[in-house]
């Protein structure tokens, strides 16, 4: 899960990473509140989750509190690269005497963590390592080891981080360690760190990922969840535990297995260019057990989507039966009655294969159709679709 | 031959009274695995009755090594606990751990990694969120259906598990050394590159079908590893075109960011190296297919 900059940032000020002041705000009236209690020039930042944002006009100095209110006013609402602004942070606006890059994350890889630190901060990232390679320092992080004071200075040093500010910067790079390991985030980036004209370095802002398969053990990180910046669709498919997420297109998805219904995303695909260039509709993992409430929500939540013309169920029976998975696709048509009215094409394989298929052929649901092969089911799920586009 | 598990391998099951653990020992004892015992600390000096056996249950993985001789341990334990499990097997220095659990954070899979780097890879991970792996006919250590196909010339690495079954079953007329499932997640023990290379060194097997998914680099740097490593046939898959760039497809690694991580540039980057590329999981059998009529 992605943070906004001021939940990155509060995780950062929870650790001890120094941030300035600042608060976030969804009004311009509480963006004016905000800016008269801190008393002197703001900056006033959307809160989006993508870069270049300054470009876009989202980042913008107040020196009054009525300022700050007109530049929120004209930042909320915002578009974004397609990321309505709905949240402004509104904060101390510092002086900086010089910017660096820092960040953590996973080097996938090497199968380890890496720091990647440089004294020439401000630009983007991606930028700065395809222009001028050798200022970015990039040191491994044993896992284990960690990050302690002598770590965090020699990383400084590859950076190049000035003498002058350089235990500053070490002591800033170990809390920022600390915010990665123990808020288990996979990404801690800070750009720009700055130095401001008395020689401190602060995180001037911040991007923060976090690993949700460590839910289990950050409880606050679920109220970190934007849940108005949600697909309601996805919404309501997290809230019956299924793993789905919405695409553009007219045929809805549901498979077992994540590298299958990837696979069954991109041969619909393949199968749409000869039909209207119909697309998937969704990625919808049922996983493992197949059962008739789980097939039902699963279909329950693709018919939710108004764009969707047909579906395919694409299963391959490994431990799931496939018997298990038609008496699913049967008993869930029941419970959804008159709400399913798309066509259905299922096709399915392996684990106990010829009685799934029996109990779909005697059913004999008008809305069915099986198909035997993955390529030729996508191939009828997209004909099907592009007839109802 | 095959890789990494054989007829002589000895398996036991961490986790082995867990409800999952239990359901899959029953599978694996069931398509002829030496499954000679069981780690559950609490449990410990009990036995559990499974498919008509009865399982001995020991408080470690060291202790059950020194009992039976057991070289490969399947993990079926709960994310919580995983990170430990690994590390208990590290230490006793098993040769293969095979962790199936999914859902284990990013942080604990690159701890127990770097403590197996720290002691000399004495263990060889294979996962987490995996599948496992299956030689067919000889043994399985995982959840890899076993009667999907049998015994053949075939080696199989994949990150995906369906996709590891769908291409067993459309390529079940020619058979597999080994299937080998290496998970999904950022963090993975075993690698394509590592299978490829034991492939390579496998007499049994004669063509290999490699299975990719978008996110990271682990397909290109496979593609370099091809080109100046593996004589034998390759034939690949990359599973995500469709994938728009920011979402998660369920697996934790599966995950476009910027223009690394692709399906586009994989499947480009197989082909530079001579792996012939299918458009779809079909189509991939259809090519394996027709280089392995093909061989010498």
């Amino acid at each position: 899960m992605d943070l906004y900059e001021y939940q990155a940032k509060d995780l950062f000020a929870a650790h001890g990473v120094p941030v300035l002041p600042g608060d976030v705000a969804s009004t311009p009236e509480e963006a004016h509140a905000i800016a008269e209690r801190l008393g002197q020039t703001v900056v006033i930042k959307a809160q989006v989750k993508t870069g270049g944002r300054g470009k876009a006009g989202g980042v913008k100095l107040a020196d009054t509190a009525d300022g700050a209110k007109e530049k929120a006013e004209a930042i909320l609402g915002l578009d974004i690269k397609g990321h309505i602004t709905r949240k402004v942070l509104v904060t101390v606006a510092s002086d900086i005497a010089e910017e660096y890059y820092f960040s953590f994350l996973l080097d996938r890889a090497n199968r380890t963590f890496l720091a990647m630190a440089s004294a020439e901060g401000g630009m983007e990232i991606e930028q700065l390592a395809v222009e001028r390679p050798d200022a970015l320092a990039k040191v491994p992080v044993d896992a284990i080891k960690g990050v302690d004071l002598d770590t965090a200075r020699d990383i400084a040093t590859q950076a190049k981080i000035p003498a002058a500010v350089l235990e500053q910067a070490a002591e800033v790079i170990v809390k920022l360690w600390e915010t990665f390991v123990s808020e288990d985030a996979t990404l801690v980036e800070v750009n720009p760190l700055v130095r401001d004209p008395q020689d401190k370095v602060i995180a001037l802002d911040g991007k923060v990922t976090l690993d949700e398969n460590a839910s289990f053990r950050q409880p606050g990180h679920a109220e970190l969840v934007d849940k108005e910046a949600e697909d309601p669709l996805e919404a309501a498919a997290k809230a019956k535990d299924l793993n789905y997420v919405k695409l553009d297109g007219q045929v809805g998805i549901i498979g077992n297995g994540a590298g299958l219904v990837m696979s069954t995303l991109d041969v619909v695909a393949y199968a749409g260019e000869k039909h209207k260039g119909v697309k998937p509709a969704n990625f919808l993992d049922i996983g493992g057990g197949a059962s008739a409430e789980v097939m039902a929500n699963g279909l329950h939540i693709i018919l939710g989507d108004p764009d969707v013309k047909s579906v395919f169920v694409n299963v391959f029976g490994g431990i799931t039966a496939c018997d298990a998975v038609a008496n699913g696709i049967v008993a869930a048509l029941q419970i959804l009655g008159d709400e399913a009215t798309k066509p259905l094409v299922v096709r399915l394989d392996g684990n106990n294969v010829d009685e799934g298929r029996r109990i779909l052929a005697e059913a004999n649901h008008p809305l069915v159709t099986v198909v035997d092969t993955m390529d030729n089911a996508a191939d009828k799920a997209a004909e099907l679709a592009a007839a109802g586009v | 031959m095959a890789i990494f598990l054989t007829e002589n391998s000895k398996v036991i099951v961490q986790g082995i009274t867990g409800s999952e653990g239990t359901k899959h020992t029953a599978r694996m004892l069931k398509s002829g695995t030496n499954v000679v015992g069981g780690v559950n600390p609490r449990k410990a000096g009990t036995k559990v009755e499974i498919e008509g056996q009865s399982l001995p249950v020991f408080a470690t993985v060291a202790e059950a090594i020194a009992e039976t001789g057991a070289d490969v341990s399947v993990i079926f334990v709960p994310p919580k606990f995983a990170k430990d499990a690994v590390l208990e097997a590290i230490d006793a220095e098993i040769g293969l751990a095979v962790v199936i659990t999914e859902g284990i954070p990013v942080h604990d899979s690159a701890y127990f990694w770097a403590h197996a780097v720290a002691t000399g890879h004495k263990t060889r991970i294979i996962g987490p969120n995996c599948p496992g792996l299956i030689s067919p006919g000889k043994s399985n250590a995982g959840i890899i259906p076993a009667d999907i196909t049998g015994p053949g010339k075939i080696g199989l690495v994949s990150k995906s598990g369906t996709l590891t079954y769908q291409m067993m079953y459309e390529l079940r007329d020619i058979g597999f050394s080994s299937a080998v499932g290496i998970g999904g997640d950022p963090i993975i023990g075993t690698t394509h590159i590592d299978a490829l290379a034991a492939f390579e060194a496998d007499p049994e097997t004669e063509l290999i079908v490699m299975i990719g998914e978008i996110g990271g680099d682990a397909e290109e740097r496979a593609a370099a590893y091809i080109k100046e490593n593996v004589t034998k046939p390759v034939v690949g898959y990359v599973a995500g075109f469709t994938a728009p760039e920011g979402k998660t497809m369920g697996h934790a690694g599966a995950i476009v960011s910027g223009s690394a991580g692709t399906a586009q540039a994989k499947k480009e980057a197989l082909e530079a190296a001579g792996v012939k590329v299918g458009k779809t999981p079909s189509e991939t059998a259809a090519l394996a297919r027709e280089l392995f009529t093909a061989r010498g």
